[in-house]
């Protein structure tokens, strides 16, 4: 038995470094990036620079994390854009009509994680393809968050300093958007590991059926990803309402374009069932570095999409091939 | 030179012979998959292939329909050497290979699937519709199977799709038909269709190569049969100079003894009961009964409502009427996860598509049934759940270099172990398995067949059997069950069950 209770730990140890060692093909990438950074300009580690590609990735990877749970299923959540949007009106909205900060906040997370409610019901229960389900959402919450807004952006005028602590704030000389993704990631990394609905979300995205006949509620599963996602946008809302002082209802267009490609180059699989939050991380590193590096050089911003592009493409690619071996 | 070279063929040129493959070498990074293999064709017969899972018969039929290339040998078809042999030309020259999965477009027609790139042309150059399906027509006709030529080939079952493979090989002047277990989708029935039609294909000079995992199919329908044993032809004679146990013996490389396991069952209580369940036109009034420690068998044609009739009692399909009562006590299972928590394990047909996953683990696989045994209060315990995969591993003998390896990379036999461990994990008393010995080899057959004697002598497992081998249910089964058109037409002790008896009420209306 003592054998036994002393290889326990150890053994649970070498499959959190084992899942840790399959993400750090990635993460020499990311250094390497960084080297190259640090070459080019030296701007780049500029403690003001590196907080700002810090604050960068906290607002994508909070966002990414959500996706990243929606992936695992094997879904897309188009949506996060747009119900940032909507979350960014009413966030505005709620301030400047004079409500309590912490009121508006929890109300505002209300909002986006029942906007994600909807997507969940659309492709749990009316069994809607998630590419259109949030494709449907997507146009709809833009919609509704110019409605809202009536199609302009709404300043925070005297309420924005009662507000700023979440986007501009600091603790211990780190952003508060930093330390919000810190909690954020780490969270998703043990519910994803450690709780029976992280293994659940793995089988259901694995194999739905085999997940249904093994007695998991795929519905549900299903359902509470999106919830998460719309969530994790909304929150993301906030930290941009925060740090611009406005809310504006196009806030958020074409996030769902970079969190999508932050978590496949992460290595979390389109087919759903592999990859995990550690993989995110470093995508939304990756990226954020790299459109500071192109920043810092000075490359256009429409090369710059060239580049990204290529990347999300390569990055598949690479996968694809690793796996054929 | 050209009389060294005719001299050459004098040798090893038999006009009797459609194929001739000899000295056969294919090495793949560490392993030797084929060791010098001669494997030779006679014109107008069936040349059944056997031999254990990995013993090379795919890499053979690879290399011969020339998806591979060998590293050595000479391949000879129709007196003709073969050098490079390519897919298209190998095609050309008149080799089809009929795969398991079939290669076919299914939202298109039988008769597109049939011309796929050839379809024929009016004088415009544009496709001849009346054309194309009045040649398939005759195909199919010739196959002995009226098919509308224009219906979607993904509406048809599975046995007719099988005949517009045939129907494809012939249309482009197959002489050499590879089928790769064919019977795996078959039902009995149908797999008698199949054999009239090569019966008669064999007579017009079609020759085939016939891979089964089912022995008797083997005695059934071939003239010769070719063993292969890790890479190497071990047994290559006439069939009827070959008993069952002969061929099992050199498959396997040992006599496997019987080849069932003794059963010494006691019976316990009636654990579960239906009586007169109903669904659509699939399942009518079944009734049955399944005592601790007893293996009932079920047995029909395909279609006959077995697989159904376990999806039912699992509540994976809703039941229309009926009832279910579990150790006497009346339940109403609309879903799986009821019935899991009420131990009722269920081990599906479809292993890959419905039983595992495959991407994961053994140990995700094995403990996902029932994640709260591996909690320690509201979180996994990682450790723990190893330690109990690792457990339900050793003692079901799943063969896996640790319990972190994906199920994916499992042969067919240890798939299977993995799904009944899943329900073992889940603590079941009643064990509902579908097919599940199918595409498991003959030495991991056993293997699966002592476990579920096991289960039921030692952990007094009640299990229920769904299985189209025959002699599998009549060597398992204490009583056998046979369904028919959704019934069930007759109940059979063991000692008075045979495969004629079996069939007969498999196939009364």
């Amino acid at each position: 038995m003592s054998d036994i209770s002393t290889m326990q730990p150890q053994s649970s140890m070498q499959k959190l470094s084992a899942s840790v060692f399959k993400a750090s093909g990635l993460l020499w990438v990311f250094l390497g990036l960084c080297v190259v950074a640090a070459l080019l300009s030296p701007a780049f580690l500029n403690p003001a620079n590196l907080m700002n590609v810090f604050r960068q990735v906290a607002l994508y990877g909070i966002v990414s994390v959500g996706m990243t749970f929606v992936i695992l299923t094997k879904g897309i959540d188009l949506s996060v854009g747009s119900i940032l949007g909507v979350c960014a009106v009413s966030a505005a909205l709620l301030l400047t009509g004079g409500w309590s900060p912490w009121l508006a906040v929890v109300v505002v997370l209300l909002i986006g994680a029942g906007l994600g409610a909807v997507n969940g019901i659309g492709v749990a229960v009316g069994r809607v393809p998630p590419f259109i389900m949030t494709l449907g959402m997507m146009v709809m919450a833009r919609g509704l968050a110019l409605t809202l807004a009536n199609g302009q952006p709404i300043g925070l005028k005297e309420a924005a300093a009662s507000f700023a602590w979440l986007g501009r704030g600091a603790m211990l000389g780190v952003p508060v958007p930093v330390w919000i993704f810190a909690v954020v990631a780490a969270i998703a990394i043990f519910v994803l590991r450690y709780t029976p609905f992280g293994r659940q979300i793995y089988a259901v995205g694995s194999n739905e059926e085999a997940a249904h006949l093994s007695g998991i509620s795929v519905n549900l599963v299903n359902f509470y990803v999106y919830v998460i996602s719309g969530f994790l946008a909304a929150l993301t809302a906030l930290i941009f309402v925060s740090r611009l002082t406005v809310g504006e209802p196009t806030a958020g267009t074409g996030i769902e374009l970079e969190a999508i490609a932050i978590t496949v180059i992460g290595g979390t699989s389109l087919f759903g069932g592999e990859g995990g939050i550690f993989g995110t991380i470093i995508g939304a590193a990756i990226l954020a570095v790299l459109a500071n590096i192109m920043n810092l050089v000075g490359i256009s911003p429409f090369t710059q999409q060239i580049v990204k592009g290529a990347i999300i493409v390569g990055a598949v690619l690479y996968e694809m091939q690793r796996k054929r071996k | 030179m050209p009389l060294e070279a005719t001299s050459m063929n004098s040798q090893t040129f038999d006009p009797t012979m459609i194929l001739q493959m000899a000295g056969i070498a294919k090495s793949f990074p560490g392993v030797r998959a084929l060791d010098g293999v001669s494997f030779s064709v006679r014109r107008g017969e069936v040349h059944a292939l056997v031999g254990e899972n990995g013993a090379g018969k795919s890499t053979l039929m690879k290399i011969l329909s020339g998806a591979y290339q060998a590293d050595q040998g000479v391949i000879t078809f129709d007196g003709r050497a073969v050098a490079f042999p390519t897919p298209s030309q190998m095609i050309g020259l008149g080799i089809a290979v009929i795969y398991q999965e079939f290669a076919q477009a299914p939202h298109l027609t039988v008769a597109e699937n049939i011309f796929l790139h050839r379809l024929p042309r009016t004088r415009f150059g544009l496709i001849d519709w009346k054309q194309a399906a009045n040649y398939a027509k005759r195909f199919m006709d010739r196959l002995g199977f009226t098919v509308d030529p224009l219906a979607r080939v993904d509406r048809l079952s599975v046995a007719q799709r099988q005949m517009v493979e045939i129907a494809r090989a012939l249309s482009r002047n197959a002489r050499l038909i590879v089928l790769d277990e064919p019977s795996a989708v078959l039902g009995d029935n149908e797999l008698q269709k199949l054999f009239t039609t090569i019966r008669s294909l064999q007579e017009e000079g079609v020759s085939f190569i016939y891979i089964s995992h089912r022995l008797k199919e083997v005695f059934d329908i071939s003239q010769t049969v070719t063993v292969l044993r890790d890479g190497k032809v071990v047994n290559s004679t006439a069939t009827s100079e070959m008993t069952t146990d002969d061929l099992i013996r050199s498959m396997v490389g040992r006599s496997i003894g019987d080849y069932f396991p003794a059963r010494n069952p006691r019976f316990g209580a009636d654990v579960l009961k239906i009586s007169n369940i109903n669904r659509g036109k699939v399942l009518k009034e079944i009734s049955l009964n399944l005592r601790g420690g007893e293996i009932v068998g079920i047995c029909g044609l395909a279609g006959a409502g077995r697989s159904e009739l376990l999806r039912a009692i699992i509540g994976a399909d809703a039941i229309d009427r009926g009832r279910i009562e579990l150790h006497g006590k009346a339940l109403v299972i609309d879903k799986p996860r009821k019935a899991i928590a009420l131990g009722i394990g269920f081990a599906p047909e479809d292993r890959k598509t419905d039983g595992l996953f495959l991407s994961q683990s053994v140990s995700f696989n094995i403990t996902i049934s029932r994640l709260r045994d591996v909690l320690s209060g509201f979180w996994l315990n990682l450790a723990h759940e190893r330690k109990t995969a690792q457990d339900l591993a050793a003692r079901l003998r799943i063969k896996t270099p640790d319990v972190d390896a994906r199920v994916g990379n499992l042969s067919g036999g240890n798939q299977q172990k993995c799904v009944i461990a899943k329900q073992l994990h889940a603590k079941c008393d009643v064990l509902l398995v579908d097919e599940p010995t199918r595409g498991v080899d003959v030495g991991a057959k056993r293997e699966i067949y002592d476990l579920l004697v096991d289960l039921t002598e030692h952990n007094g497992l009640a299990i229920l059997m769904v299985s189209s081998d025959l002699p599998e249910v009549i060597g398992m089964c204490d009583r056998i069950l046979v369904m028919c058109e959704g019934r069930i037409t007759a109940e059979l002790a063991k000692a008075d069950a045979t495969e004629e008896e079996i069939m007969k009420y498999a196939t009364v209306h």
